[in-house]
């Protein structure tokens, strides 16, 4: 297990700096002006003021050096777009947003995707079945933004359950969580309906329904642990698709997340906190596909993390 | 006792079966016919009604794509902002033209007058030819071309009413739709066969090689995995779409949908070289590859000609599983601005565009549900001839 954590770290460390120095060289590569190639033509004086302060005085390898000792120490440089604002301080503010927005729809994709997949294979064929399998090959089939559009036309303008768009409230962040969640919730409702019938079959269910245990008991504890082994290996890929989807879902309903941060930083060349979000995505996608490969050996006593 | 012995060559008559039995055991087995997996697929395919509706549906948009210049549409990119804007689905091809009458009063007269692109009142070599030509396609290639020409020959001036409505510049949103078609169609098809080139070389070389280099090869793809690339994308695209690099790109004939077609390939590749390296590495060791590696052929003949061709039913059935999964990151792509440019338009891109009209004041719904219809409706049948293929191809299921 240590020695999982510790190999695992390694590995992070290396992606991180890969990412870090392909992301840095071709960023200022390409564009090498950065967000200071503006309209406005400066003073000679002022601009050599500007080239220090962001440090484009100095050659490329020199820059790269002395900006990846500052990015080990967490900090990616001030924002060129955004004046006197620092990259440290977006992602201070985006964050938190963004994260609770992706796990709140994690915890709706899982909800979701667990319940109606086991109903779905406790009552297989039934009209109930059928209608969640079409109503999951329709999640998986509309893209999410399609979908955050019919949903604000039915639930904001029609039925006026929720608020347009907005920021500040919790209620808020569920119709956005929800449309970032549904692809997801049916991709886990498949699996689990699949993973579930294959269980359901076997002897040592049968077992468990013939010393009397009650239903709900077996289909809990023993079928459904048996049969979320696929859906959890899943939630790696999930994960990195929801960072995704809340780009999108962020710009829809003008939620000021990473995401949006993101985009702007891209469209404007603003290289340091497009650099700063980056390395947080990977991060975090890293973190998840470790837990994930931690849960394998805590639901299936006989996965070894060290092969 | 001493039977007198027969002439040698009775001897091998008594030893054979007579010529005859020959002939009906050549017989016999040419009755027989082996059942190839293609065949033994195909045959359980078509009796799975899903896919084959599925498989059906995506061969005529295929083909109605192909032949859209053909088809009597209107004009995908002429705008009419005062009289066509957000017109509702109709079946009249008549619109209402305000005609300004001489002067008699200051209320205008009104008159129907058709929607025509009228073009064949015009002389081929005029001006106004090529400016109307133009409107109808987009740099259309010999093929497009000939297809125009003929269709202006077979319907001349008539085209169909705007069945989908029109945009908020007053484009006809039908021919939107069908032009949008060639566009994701392609992206999907063309991206998905990038990322086919690289995963399947990657993942072949890798499992035939073995030894450090598989595990270098594989571990990369690890690494790779847990990069969010969507980022390293969005901010490449973004970066070579600028103005100087673009000019500098052009150059070299590349334009946005040649990086869209070779970037979102350079990411959907890293799932197909794991799976067609297990695959290469349990058929490694097969005779065959002894068999080939006997007669001299050297590794490259070897993985390419021999293993590659035996991994195909795993790469057929991933492909189908690739193609909505490229078509929705174009649409993806696309609604953040970053996908294909004007005045090509795609599905993603009529979807997004629908999405920004809406307000709570009025609700232009044919812009955002009949692009959501025609995209969801490919990546359905993509999906279930995805799945049906994989089940038709199956080998457990054989002979069933």
């Amino acid at each position: 297990m240590i020695e999982f954590l510790v190999k695992r770290f390694f590995w992070l460390l290396l992606t991180l700096w890969i990412v870090y120095t392909f992301s840095f060289f071709l960023m200022w590569k390409v564009a090498p002006e950065g967000a200071n190639l503006s309209e406005r033509k400066f003073p000679p004086e002022i601009q050599a003021n500007l080239d220090r302060y962001y440090g484009l005085d100095k050659p490329l390898i020199e820059r790269y050096f002395l900006q990846f000792g500052k990015a080990l120490t967490l900090d990616f440089g001030p924002s060129m777009k955004l004046m006197d604002l620092h990259s440290s301080q977006l992602i201070r503010q985006g964050l938190p947003i963004s994260i609770s927005l992706g796990a709140l729809a994690l915890s709706f994709a899982m909800l979701l995707g667990f319940s109606t997949g086991i109903v779905s294979a406790l009552w297989r064929q039934s009209l109930l079945d059928v209608g969640f399998r079409l109503l999951a090959t329709l999640g998986i089939a509309v893209p999410n933004f399609v979908l955050a559009g019919f949903a604000i036309i039915l639930f904001v303008f029609i039925l006026k359950w929720f608020p347009a768009a907005g920021w500040g409230r919790p209620i808020d962040l569920v119709l956005p969580a929800l449309c970032l969640a549904a692809p997801f919730a049916a991709y886990i409702a498949r699996l689990t309906r699949t993973g579930m019938l294959e269980v359901l079959g076997q002897d040592y269910i049968r077992t468990a329904y013939a010393k009397g245990l009650m239903p709900r008991v077996v289909v809990l504890r023993h079928a459904f642990r048996g049969a979320i082994l696929p859906v959890v290996s899943y939630l790696g890929p999930a994960t990195a698709g929801i960072l995704t989807g809340s780009l999108v879902l962020e710009r829809i309903f003008f939620i000021p997340g990473l995401g949006t941060h993101f985009i702007e930083a891209i469209t404007q060349k603003d290289h340091p906190v497009s650099l700063a979000v980056v390395m947080i995505y990977t991060l975090l996608l890293f973190t998840m596909n470790t837990l994930v490969d931690l849960s394998y050996g805590l639901i299936d006593p006989r996965v070894k993390l060290n092969k | 006792m001493n039977a007198p012995k027969p002439p040698p060559h009775q001897a091998y008559d008594a030893a054979f079966p007579p010529l005859e039995k020959y002939e009906t055991m050549l017989g016999e087995a040419e009755a027989i016919h082996g059942i190839s997996l293609w065949q033994d697929a195909w045959r359980r395919l078509r009796r799975d009604w899903v896919s084959m509706t599925s498989l059906g549906f995506l061969l005529l948009l295929g083909l109605l794509a192909i032949i859209t210049p053909l088809l009597p549409l209107q004009s995908f990119k002429e705008q009419d902002l005062k009289r066509r804007q957000f017109l509702p689905p109709t079946l009249s091809s008549q619109i209402e033209e305000p005609i300004p009458v001489e002067a008699e009063g200051d209320v205008p007269e009104t008159e129907t007058r058709r929607v025509s692109l009228a073009i064949t009142q015009f002389p081929t070599d005029s001006d106004e030819f090529r400016r109307r030509y133009g409107e109808i396609w987009e740099n259309p290639n010999l093929l497009d071309q000939a297809m125009i020409r003929a269709r202006l020959t077979i319907f001349g001036d008539w085209c169909l009413p705007s069945l989908c409505g029109t945009d908020h510049l007053g484009r006809d949103m039908l021919s939107r739709l069908f032009w949008g078609a060639r566009v994701s169609l392609i992206v999907g098809v063309v991206a998905t066969l990038v990322s086919l080139l690289i995963g399947v070389s990657y993942g072949a070389i890798s499992g035939y090689a073995g030894g450090w280099v598989d595990d270098a090869m594989m571990r990369a793809v690890d690494v790779m995995y847990s990069v969010p690339f969507i980022f390293v994308v969005l901010f490449l695209i973004s970066i070579l779409s600028d103005d100087t690099v673009k000019t500098r790109l052009a150059d070299y004939g590349i334009d946005r949908m040649v990086i869209l077609y070779l970037v979102i390939g350079a990411i959907y590749w890293l799932t197909m070289a794991r799976v067609v390296r297990g695959q290469i590495i349990s058929l490694k060791n097969e005779q065959f590859v002894d068999a080939a590696r006997t007669i001299g052929a050297r590794g490259g003949r070897i993985v390419f000609l021999h293993l590659v061709p035996n991994v195909l039913s795993v790469v057929i059935v991933y492909l189908t599983l690739t193609i909505p999964a490229v078509m929705l990151f174009e649409a993806f792509l696309s609604f953040l601005g970053l996908g294909v440019e004007p005045p090509n338009v795609s599905w993603g891109q009529l979807a997004n565009d629908g999405l920004k009209v809406i307000t709570p004041i009025r609700i232009y719904w044919w812009l955002v549900v009949f692009p959501a219809i025609a995209l969801a409706a490919t990546l359905y049948s993509l999906n279930f001839l995805g799945d049906g293929l994989r089940d038709a191809l199956d080998p457990r299921m054989k002979n069933r």
